[in-house]
């Protein structure tokens, strides 16, 4: 089972078991350490703010791969009510890496749609660690199409490893399914917000990853391959893994340097897996801003401009 | 000195000088090796004459192996790529971009312009595997995507030739939205209603099999190319088992449903010109 907390976090954490440790003692009567308690409060957050502030590449990627770090069916939970999950790509299979449904957001109904890591080992298994097959990418088609027939916006929350690389993916056309979606999302007509929640991975990613906005939770990461694949092809080095991850360039910060998002939404201090609560609230402020804009835009308008945002990626000299 | 010992040089050392094969004369076969007289190789567009295998075709040469003689038109060939992430592995990616222009004489992994193809007029693109493995980044991508809407306001066909192992790394997450971008473009075409024809050669893999590639209305594939998404060897390390022989091939990908045609070197030009003038006519 791999550790509840990464070596980085490892120090904040002592302290805050430290905080606790003193807390149940300070119930006694006579003894009072709130003193030391404010201060050694006082210390976490500081050595917090510097942590987080000058995180590394790699520090990032396993953050966006943290074990406790919320996943598609907690923002789902903390943002919407009355979700409805639809399953199944009509096809061949229910694509349990993904999951979508109908909710009420704010009042409206939305169509959300994420990709969905499991929490223990069962459900890991279950979802594939996140990595879908083609069913899971023909699903969120045909459920966003649903979205579009009935006029409701469409959410995505993009949290994964990559697409598939297996026998049974490949034979039903792992290629296919994420083209037919990108090919296919760029003239929806309603709105769609995208946000990275945790880790970007590659095509499987983009498969729901073309939208209207694309936003980046802090901490999450993006990138045309994971640090291990990079390292793996293009140093023929495994150890290469964090230098690797230095060089993709693939921080919330760096992607939005790079110009391909929108947006960077802030997490809570230490992470969104240290209050999901407050996460998902930073979160659904985030989405409302965007729905509320796109609303207003001509859904002809908002189709062009989305087309316009996709045609102008890319960076080249021309003489 | 002892008997046994040679007096004289062997006598054929003469002969053997006389018999040295000339640079670059001969070439093996990838696959029965045998020895091939290289002119009759290229005269059959790279295929063995032997065991039909299909070597690999350059960029340039396959374009002159599907249009009218004479009629290629190239364009966009001043797009020169860029190192927007400072990128350097065990080499930069700016001097593994000048090896590869050396190699080919090109800027990026495509040649794309205008062409005839039986006496039609069509967009036409091909990639080239030779420079960094026929990568897709930003270049390789606005290419494609300019093919595209030249085919729109010229109301032609358009039809690309992949050759790819993916996107390319060293442009990160820009090389990754190039599989949007290219998407959308062909999505453009099929609006305007026109014919894309998707070839593919061998390989096709990655971000380039995930988008544009997979995204013909007719998809041909050369026969014995390995095409798909996930590179044969990731696979094998992931489910931890040898892959079948032939698995990802042309002929596989056609037993699944994957693509219309499987085609032989020399049939790809007849069967184009067939498909485009039956849907340029009534």
């Amino acid at each position: 089972m791999a550790e509840k907390y990464l070596d980085f976090e490892k120090p904040i954490i002592e302290i805050e078991q430290k905080i606790n440790e003193l807390r149940t003692v300070s119930k006694k009567p006579d003894i009072d350490f709130s003193a030391e308690i404010k201060k050694l409060h006082k210390k976490a957050n500081r050595l917090k703010n510097a942590t987080f502030k000058n995180l590394t590449g790699w520090q990032q990627t396993l953050l966006a791969r943290h074990p406790e770090r919320p996943y598609t069916l907690d923002y789902v939970q903390h943002m919407t009510t009355d979700f409805v999950e639809l399953e199944g790509d009509r096809r061949f299979g229910m694509g349990h890496s993904i999951v979508g449904g109908f909710a009420r957001f704010e009042g409206e109904t939305v169509m959300i749609i994420g990709h969905q890591k499991g929490r223990d080992l069962t459900e890991r298994m279950n979802r594939n660690f996140g990595s879908s097959n083609p069913e899971g990418y023909r699903k969120a088609m045909r459920l966003i199409k649903l979205a579009e027939k009935f006029n409701k916006p469409v959410i995505t929350l993009l949290d994964t490893p990559g697409a598939y690389p297996g026998m049974g993916a490949e034979e039903r056309g792992q290629s296919e399914a994420i083209a037919a979606n990108l090919f296919d999302l760029i003239s929806v007509k309603v709105p769609i917000v995208v946000t990275l929640i945790g880790e970007g991975g590659s095509g499987g990613a983009l498969a729901l990853g073309v939208g209207d906005r694309i936003m980046m939770l802090e901490y999450s990461v993006y990138s045309v391959i994971s640090p291990e694949g990079c390292a793996a092809i293009l140093w023929d080095d495994c150890t290469m893994i964090e230098k690797a991850a230095e060089t993709l360039r693939l921080t919330s910060k760096d992607i939005l340097e790079l110009g391909v998002i929108d947006e960077i939404v802030k997490e809570p201090i230490g992470g969104a897996h240290r209050d999901p609560v407050l996460a998902a609230s930073i979160l659904r402020r985030a989405i409302r801003r965007h729905l509320n804009e796109l609303r207003k835009i001509d859904p002809k308008e908002m189709v062009a401009q989305r087309k316009k945002k996709f045609r102008n990626m890319g960076v080249f000299e021309e003489y | 000195m002892s008997w046994f010992i040679r007096k004289r040089e062997p006598k054929d050392a003469l002969t053997v000088k006389k018999l040295k094969i000339p640079e670059g004369v001969w070439v093996k076969c990838e696959k029965c090796r045998e020895i091939i007289y290289k002119t009759e190789l290229e005269n059959n567009m790279n295929v063995c004459p032997k065991c039909e295998h299909h070597h690999y075709l350059p960029a340039a040469e396959r374009i002159q192996s599907v249009v009218d003689p004479g009629s290629f038109v190239e364009f966009d060939a001043n797009l020169t790529p860029v190192d927007i992430l400072n990128f350097k592995d065990s080499r930069k990616y700016t001097e593994r971009l000048k090896t590869s222009a050396k190699k080919t004489g090109l800027k990026d992994a495509i040649i794309s312009g205008r062409a005839y193809v039986g006496g039609m007029r069509t967009q036409i693109a091909a990639l080239e595997f030779k420079f960094m493995g026929g990568s897709m980044g930003s270049v390789v991508g606005e290419k494609i995507v300019r093919s595209a809407e030249r085919a729109i306001e010229e109301k032609t066909p358009l039809i690309i030739f992949a050759c790819s192992g993916g996107a390319r790394m060293q442009e990160g997450i820009i090389s990754l939205m190039q599989m949007a971008k290219t998407s959308a473009a062909i999505a453009e075409m099929s609006e305007a209603g026109l014919l894309f024809i998707s070839v593919l050669t061998n390989p096709t893999m990655g971000g380039v099999t995930a988008s544009f590639a997979m995204l013909g209305d007719v998809i041909i594939a050369e026969r014995d190319a390995l095409i798909g998404f996930a590179g044969p060897r990731v696979i094998e390390q992931t489910i931890k088992k040898k892959l079948p022989e032939g698995f990802q091939r042309a002929e596989f990908m056609r037993e699944k449903g994957m693509v219309d045609i499987v085609s032989h070197r020399k049939d790809i030009r007849p069967t184009i010109i067939r498909i485009v003038s039956l849907l340029s006519t009534p």
